[in-house]
């Protein structure tokens, strides 16, 4: 068969799997550095293993690795979809499987090394940042080329959030990482002092708008109304949200850096853009529920949908309590606590992560051309074990955080702290405790997962390539 | 901030928020489709969207949100140079928490300012405040209980290394302290470290090989004996411990007093006065004082 007359599934294949793998390696490594705040013993005094050189592997694995191949996979399979043509330059596509799987392989020996530029999210050295910004010049090359020669005039929501998300990102990494080397491994930053931590955080912030929220909201325009057969609900709501989304975002860096040397006036900006980011927050998941609407039944037969409406209303949740933090007063009490981790939880495994499954489990089936999953009862004890799981994570969080910046600002009527830093500790155990139970739980549910595509997958041995349809609609 | 820079920031904050309401307002008021009509266009054979108009109560909520931060931008800094309305900046904020802090606390602490510190030591009151100042900067080393560990000082025993009179715990807190052993390995050569390691332990009437320890007797007191002393009984003029309570700062082994003479040790007492201000200093010296308690050496009495 003519190749062009069908999609370029194979590259999407090798995302699926790279997903799920890096899943529970990211996943795993973070609930081994979850027991070790838990019980410090647990780096065996080896250096590799101490928790300031996992934890960086931990945070790059699971948003990059995981959420990175789930991003490129679901943008690759869903432009072709949606622009009814096939991926443009199939070897351009391999180059960026593999390139990210080298990033990936390099920041992993790299990190536990203790090689670093220690910038928050943007730990790799500069080798490594050089290689990230080919493959992502070949990823927006890939993307944008196929957009170009689609079949249907007019470009799909989701695709302008992929596109907006491939753009910024190329332009944040490329900015953040700006850096004089002074030997292979080894760079200091062009900007320093507040700069440097302003160029950082609006850098980290929109990792959060950008990588984390515009690229997920991209594959929830797609796979949502697809699993619920359903039609967007609104498609001025996605203009509008989608303009306001990417225009404020830029603005709310400096809400990481309220109390700090950041002069007053950008911790202002900073924290009035994160609260009028609110309401285009919401309307993501607006857009999202309401999609559902007429087709609530379905969720009582379909985990895949579960995993979705789960993932909207954690988007929800944890884009109110973000503003919410912002509020230079609640930031006062929930800066540098577990509650900032609880927050971050909220997102990275209620909706990330949530989105990414219910999105695998509908587009896995799809793309080897079989009618379902291998076992939908196993998709549901995913659903269970991993809300369970997320639920306990982000609660322990909320109470440690709470309690932690309660106990940090009591003062005795003489001026002294009423309680030392290491009763806080103390008092926090239980809920590290707590916090490893969840995020077991949450892996637990990556390995029924690997488990169930494996199934499915065997029954496949060479899936036939998908035809484009022809006909166009509109 | 230049002018330039402050316009560039004012300009770019409000156009921003101008062209959010601009297109809040344009979008809210285009033409709805009619229910259940969708925009006409297909994706991917089955996609399709419908054009409801946006909620209400989320068009509210918007609008909140950006006459919040109007507002907000008005009364604080945040358009550029432009200081707000209030006046507000958070090194003002800070210096006025201080002050009021300050003024509370001064009149807290000027009760304790004439008293002695033996009478401190009796105090309840004074101990309080002295305990929660020791909790706050010393416990870090010296441990919560006082009891400190191997390189820190037990508080709660008798034994001082720079005197326990009053005012000489006070100096060690105000000013600090630096308490240097030199190596000495190289000057004894390893045989003369054992032997005069054997007649350390001897001091304190420890278990030691006794020919050992009467070799190096004949060492130590051509070596040692400037600073600890014929008798072995130290100097706390310059912190040099006294060997023969058998009270170890860095341990009471054979190998860890061999570790001492043969690598030296060097330990410090950071000074306190520029962190805790004369007052403080007084209090948690006082609830030092009242922690030290004479213990009975371990061993047999001297």
């Amino acid at each position: 068969m003519d190749l062009s007359s069908t999609y370029n599934d194979k590259v999407v294949r090798q995302f699926v799997i790279a997903t799920i793998l890096w899943g529970i390696v990211g996943m795993g490594v973070g609930a081994f550095i979850a027991a070790q705040l838990a019980w410090p013993a647990l780096n065996f005094d080896i250096p590799y293993l101490t928790y300031s050189r996992l934890r960086p592997l931990h945070t790059n694995a699971v948003i990059f690795a995981f959420g990175g191949c789930a991003l490129m996979g679901t943008a690759f399979h869903v432009v072709q979809r949606t622009c009814q043509t096939r991926l443009f330059g199939d070897r351009l596509a391999a180059f960026v499987f593999w390139g990210w799987q080298a990033v990936i392989v390099a920041v992993a020996i790299t990190l536990p090394l203790g090689i670093t530029q220690a910038k928050e999210y943007a730990e790799p050295e500069w080798p490594i940042d050089l290689l990230i910004a080919v493959v992502w010049i070949v990823f927006g090359i890939v993307f944008f080329g196929t957009i170009a020669r689609r079949r249907v005039k007019h470009i799909y929501v989701a695709n302008w959030f992929y596109g907006s998300f491939i753009l910024t990102v190329a332009v944040l990494h490329i900015v953040n990482n700006l850096a004089l080397p002074v030997s292979l491994w080894k760079s200091y930053p062009v900007y320093s002092g507040a700069v440097d931590a302003m160029v950082q955080w609006w850098y980290g912030h929109n990792a959060v708008g950008f990588f984390l929220t515009a690229g997920f909201l991209g594959m929830m325009y797609y796979y949502v109304p697809k699993q619920a057969q359903r039609p967007i609900y609104s498609y001025r709501l996605s203009v509008v949200h989608f303009w306001a989304l990417i225009a404020v975002y830029m603005w709310a860096g400096p809400h990481h850096l309220h109390y700090t040397a950041l002069p007053d006036w950008a911790q202002s900006l900073g924290m009035v853009f994160s609260l009028i980011l609110l309401a285009p927050s919401w309307g993501g998941m607006i857009n999202g529920i309401m999609t559902l609407s007429g087709a609530w039944h379905k969720l009582r037969t379909d985990p895949v949908l579960k995993f979705m409406i789960v993932a909207l209303s954690f988007y929800g949740m944890s884009t109110f309590e973000g503003p919410m933090m912002s509020i230079k007063t609640v930031n006062a009490l929930s800066h540098y606590t577990d509650w900032t981790i609880g927050h971050v939880h909220s997102g990275a495994l209620g909706w990330v992560a949530f989105i990414s499954i219910g999105s695998l489990y509908c587009m896995i089936p799809r793309l080897l051309g079989v009618e379902r999953m291998y076992s939908t009862r196993l998709i549901d004890l995913h659903f269970w074990i991993a809300t369970i799981g997320v639920v306990v994570y982000i609660a322990s969080m909320w109470i440690a955080g709470v309690m932690q910046g309660l106990m940090w600002r009591a003062t005795n009527p003489d001026g002294t702290l009423t309680y030392t830093f290491i009763e806080s500790l103390a008092q926090t155990h239980p809920f590290y405790v707590t916090r490893l139970l969840g995020g077991l739980l949450v892996l637990a549910g990556m390995f029924i997962m690997a488990w169930n595509v494996w199934r499915t997958w065997r029954g496949v041995r060479a899936p036939a390539p998908v035809p484009i349809p022809t006909a166009v609609a509109a | 901030m230049s002018t330039f820079w402050s316009l560039f920031i004012v300009v770019l904050t409000l156009g921003s928020i101008a062209a959010l309401v601009w297109l809040l307002l344009a979008t809210a008021r285009a033409k709805a489709g009619g229910a259940g009509q969708t925009t006409g266009h297909t994706w991917d054979e089955d996609l399709t969207e419908l054009n409801h108009p946006l909620p209400l109560w989320w068009l509210g909520l918007f609008l909140l949100t950006v006459v919040f931060g109007a507002l907000y931008l008005a009364f604080y800094p945040g358009l550029g140079a432009n200081a707000g309305m209030l006046g507000w900046t958070s090194g003002k904020e800070v210096g006025a928490d201080l002050a009021a802090a300050n003024r509370k606390l001064e009149s807290l602490f000027a009760q304790f300012r004439d008293l002695p510190l033996e009478a401190l030591a009796n105090d309840p009151k004074a101990l309080d405040v002295g305990h929660n100042v020791f909790a706050n900067n010393c416990a870090a080393c010296h441990g919560s209980d006082a009891r400190g560990a191997k390189g820190y000082p037990n508080l709660t025993d008798d034994d001082w290394l720079y005197g326990g009179a009053p005012e000489a715990v006070l100096t060690s807190i105000l000013r600090g302290r630096n308490g240097v052993m030199p190596p000495l390995g190289a000057a004894l050569g390893e045989a003369g470290v054992e032997e005069v390691a054997n007649y350390v332990l001897s001091l304190s009437g420890r278990k030691a090989d006794e020919k050992l320890a009467a070799a190096g007797k004949a060492r130590y007191l051509t070596v040692c004996v400037a600073c600890h002393g014929a008798d072995g009984k130290g100097n706390p003029l310059i912190g040099a411990p006294n060997l023969t309570d058998d009270i170890w700062l860095y341990g009471g082994s054979l190998d860890e007093i061999k570790t001492s003479i043969r690598n030296g040790r060097s330990g410090q007492m950071p000074a306190w006065e520029p962190v805790l201000g004369k007052d403080r200093a007084r209090l948690v010296a006082a609830w030092v004082l009242a922690q030290s308690k004479p213990v009975a050496p371990a061993g047999q009495a001297p």
